[in-house]
C-alpha cells in the first residue's frame, strides 16, 4: 500500500468504485449521481464505469428513495444512498430512524439492514439555513445507527469501505469544505474502524476534541498555541456512535483540560456528550479547569458570509478558548 | 381444491388468533395495544394466494392476518403478542411488528405507509438479483394520503418493479372516514397518476381478491411493473382498544358484519361442491383447537431476560464484502 495524494471527494469515489467492483450486491442511489456526477462531483464517472443500474439516479424523492434502499438492504443488497445535502435527509427521517435503525431490534435480530447513507454536511459555502446544517448529533442519538464523520481522505475511504461492509445501517457525514482537501490516501482496499477516535496531534497542555472540519481548525489553532508554549492534544473524534470514550478519558487524564469543538448547535450537541463522558469518568478528578465547549450559534445558519463565518467556531475562537483554559481564566 | 381449503383454514386461524388476542386482552393477560382485522380476512388470505416463500410482503399495524396468510405459525405469533422470548421477534416487537423473514414476511409496521417504500426496495432487490420474486405491500386507506405512498408508487412505476400494492380500504383511518380524508372517491383513482393499472375489488370476497392478486403478480413477474389493488372491506372491531366507535353507526357495523367474509366463503365453496358442510365445520373446529394449543404454548414461553435488553440493536457478527 503506497500513499499518494487524493482529494476527499476522490477518496470517496475510489472507495465506492472498489466496493462496486468487489461486490455485486453494492449499488449506489441518489439524486444526480449519474451523468451529472453528483452535486459535489463525488460520484463523478462511476456511472460510466458501472452503468445506470448500479449507479442509479434517483428522483427527488428522499423518503421513497431511502425506503427503497432499506428494503433492498433487508433483502440481500448493499445500497449506498447519497443525500444531496444532509438537510434533505429530514424528508427521509422516517425510513432512517423508524425503519433502518430499529428493524433489526424490533424483529428480534432476525434481519440486518446493511445500508449506508452518505450525507454532505456543514456550512461555509453560502448555502444558507436549509443547505448548511450539522445534524449529526440527531442521528447519533439513535440506537441501531452507526454515525461517523471522517475528516481526511484516508479516513473517508477506509470508513466508507468499512461502512459498506458493516451489517448495520451506517451514516457517513462528509463536511462539504473537506471535499477538495487533499491528503495521503493508501491505494487499494483497506478499512478504517467505525468506533475509534484518533489523536491528530499530541500535547500535554489541554485536550481539544473536534469533529470534521473543526479537526483542521483545531490543528491550525494548535500551531498558533504552540508558539505561546501551549501544547494542545487534538483528538479527531471521527465516530459519534459508537463514541470512543477511552480516547477522550485517557487524553484528559494526561492534560487536565478539555475543549470540545464542533459545528452543530452548541446546546444539547456532541460537546455535551464529550463533557459528560469526562464528568462521569475517572478523568473528572484530573480536571484542572472547567470543561469548555465551542459549538454552532443558537440560530439557523445565515447566508451573508460575514454572519455565516461567525455562526460556527473559527480558528481564532479555538485559540482564544484554549488560552483561557490554559491560563485558568475560565 | 387443497388451495381453497387451505385458504379457509388460514382465514379461520386469523379469526381465532384475533379472538384469542381480544380475549387475552379483556382478561388482562396481555399488554400494550393491538389492532384487530376481524372482517378483513379474505383480503389478507386472497392477496397472498399467488405468493411463495421467496416473495416478500410488508404489512401494517393491523397485520395479524397478513402474517398468518403468509404462513406464520400461531404459537410464535401469540408468544410475540404476549411479549415472550419464544415470539417471532423474541418479544421485542409485539403485535405491531410480527415478522417472519424466512417466509418472506418483512414485518408488520407501526408507521402508516412505512412498509410501502420498503416493499419497493425488496422488489428492486429481487429484480437486481434476478430471483423472479415479487413484493407485495399491504396498507390501509389511511396510508394513501401519506407521502410514502405516492413516492413508492412513482418509484415502482418508473423502474417497472415487481410490486403489488394492496390497499385494504376498511373505510376508516382510526376515526377519519375515507370520504373526509381523501380527495378522490377511491384509492385506485390514484393509479393513473402513476401510470399503473388499478383494480378495485370487494375485499370481503375471497375469490375476487385472489383473482386480482394473481393478475397483478403475473404482471409483476413478467416484468410489466406494479399494480394497485384496492380491496373494499371493513373492520368490525374498533381501531384499537381505545376505540369507542363514536364515528360510525351500529347499523353500519351490523350491515358489514352480515357480509362477513368467512361465512360467505364457506357458503360459496359448499355451493360449488368444493367441500361439504361437515368438512367446512371440521376446518373451523381444527383452527379453534390449534389456537387453544398455541395460547397454551405461548403462555408457557419464558419472558425475555433483562440481561438481553440491548441484544440485537447491532449485529454481533462482522459484515462481509465479497
Amino acid at each position: 500500500m503506497s500513499a499518494r495524494e487524493l482529494s476527499y471527494a476522490e477518496a470517496i469515489r475510489e472507495a465506492l468504485g472498489i466496493a462496486l467492483e468487489h461486490d455485486e450486491r453494492v449499488f449506489l442511489m441518489g439524486e444526480d449521481i449519474g451523468v451529472y456526477g453528483g452535486a459535489f462531483q463525488v460520484t463523478g464517472d462511476l456511472v460510466e464505469r458501472f452503468g445506470e443500474e448500479r449507479v442509479m439516479d434517483t428522483p427527488i424523492s428522499e423518503l421513497g428513495g431511502a425506503g427503497v434502499a432499506v428494503g433492498a438492504a433487508l433483502t440481500g443488497m448493499r445500497p449506498v444512498y447519497e443525500f444531496q445535502f444532509s438537510d434533505f435527509s429530514m424528508l427521509a427521517m422516517e425510513q432512517i430512524v423508524n425503519q433502518a435503525a430499529k428493524l433489526r431490534y424490533m424483529l428480534g435480530g432476525a434481519v440486518n439492514v446493511p445500508v449506508v447513507f452518505r450525507m454532505p454536511t456543514g456550512s461555509g459555502l453560502g448555502g444558507a439555513a436549509q443547505h448548511s446544517q450539522s445534524i449529526e448529533a440527531w442521528y447519533a442519538h439513535v440506537p441501531g445507527l452507526k454515525v461517523v464523520e471522517p475528516s481526511t481522505p484516508e479516513d473517508v475511504k477506509g470508513m466508507l469501505l468499512a461502512a459498506i461492509k458493516d451489517p448495520d445501517p451506517v451514516i457517513v457525514f462528509e463536511h462539504k469544505l473537506l471535499y477538495k482537501m487533499k491528503g495521503a490516501t493508501p491505494e487499494g482496499y483497506y478499512e478504517t474502524p467505525l468506533d475509534r477516535a484518533v489523536i491528530r496531534r499530541e500535547g500535554g497542555g489541554l485536550t481539544i476534541v473536534a469533529t470534521a472540519i473543526m479537526v483542521h481548525r483545531a490543528l491550525e489553532a494548535a500551531d498558533i498555541l504552540a508558539k505561546d508554549g501551549i501544547e494542545a492534544e487534538v483528538i479527531d473524534l471521527r465516530c459519534l456512535r459508537p463514541i470512543d470514550k477511552d480516547a477522550i478519558v485517557s487524553s484528559v487524564k494526561k492534560t487536565g483540560r478539555l475543549l470540545a469543538v464542533y459545528e452543530g448547535v452548541k446546546t444539547l450537541g456532541i460537546g455535551a456528550e464529550i463533557s459528560a463522558i469526562v464528568a462521569e469518568s475517572e478523568a473528572f478528578d484530573y480536571l484542572d479547569a472547567p470543561i469548555l465547549r465551542l459549538g454552532g450559534v443558537e440560530a439557523p445558519i445565515p447566508y451573508s458570509p460575514i454572519l455565516e463565518k461567525a455562526a460556527v467556531p473559527q480558528v481564532e475562537d479555538i485559540v482564544a478558548a484554549a488560552r483561557r483554559l490554559a491560563h485558568g481564566e475560565v | 381444491m387443497e388451495d381453497v381449503l387451505g385458504a379457509l383454514r388460514r382465514m379461520h386461524r386469523i379469526r381465532r388468533f384475533e379472538e384469542a388476542a381480544e380475549d387475552s386482552y379483556i382478561r388482562g393477560l396481555s399488554y400494550g395495544t393491538m389492532h384487530l382485522s376481524i372482517g378483513q380476512e379474505a383480503t389478507a388470505v386472497g392477496a397472498c394466494m399467488p405468493l411463495g416463500d421467496a416473495d416478500c410482503i410488508t404489512s401494517t399495524h393491523r397485520g395479524h392476518g397478513h402474517c398468518i396468510a403468509k404462513g406464520a405459525e400461531l404459537t410464535p405469533m401469540f408468544a410475540e403478542f404476549l411479549g415472550r422470548e419464544g415470539g417471532y421477534c423474541k418479544g421485542r416487537g409485539g403485535s405491531m411488528h410480527i415478522a417472519d423473514p424466512a417466509k418472506g414476511n418483512l414485518g408488520a409496521n407501526g408507521i402508516v405507509g412505512g412498509g410501502l417504500p420498503i416493499a419497493v426496495g425488496a422488489a428492486l432487490s429481487a429484480k437486481k438479483r434476478r430471483t423472479g420474486a415479487v413484493a407485495l405491500a399491504f396498507f390501509g386507506d389511511g396510508a394513501n394520503n401519506e407521502g410514502a405512498f405516492h413516492e413508492a408508487l412513482n418509484l415502482a412505476s418508473i423502474w417497472k418493479l415487481p410490486v403489488v400494492f394492496v390497499c385494504e380500504n376498511n373505510q376508516y383511518a382510526m376515526s377519519m372516514a375515507m370520504v373526509r380524508a381523501t380527495a378522490v372517491a377511491n384509492v385506485v383513482d390514484r393509479a393513473p397518476a402513476y401510470a399503473i393499472p388499478g383494480i378495485m375489488v370487494d375485499g370481503n370476497d375471497f375469490a375476487t381478491v385472489a383473482e386480482a392478486s394473481f393478475e397483478a403478480t403475473e404482471r409483476a413477474r413478467a416484468g410489466e411493473g406494479p399494480t394497485l389493488i384496492e380491496a373494499k372491506t371493513y373492520r368490525t372491531r374498533g381501531h384499537s382498544r381505545s376505540d369507542r366507535n363514536r364515528y360510525r353507526s351500529r347499523e353500519e357495523i351490523e350491515a358489514w358484519t352480515a357480509r362477513d367474509p368467512i361465512g360467505r366463503f364457506e357458503q360459496e365453496i359448499v355451493a360449488l361442491g368444493f367441500a361439504t358442510e361437515s368438512q367446512v365445520n371440521a376446518i373451523a373446529a381444527e383452527a379453534e383447537k390449534e389456537m387453544a394449543v398455541a395460547v397454551a404454548e405461548a403462555s408457557a414461553s419464558p419472558w425475555p431476560a433483562v440481561a438481553d435488553l440491548t441484544r440485537d440493536v447491532y449485529s454481533p457478527v462482522e459484515g462481509v464484502l465479497r
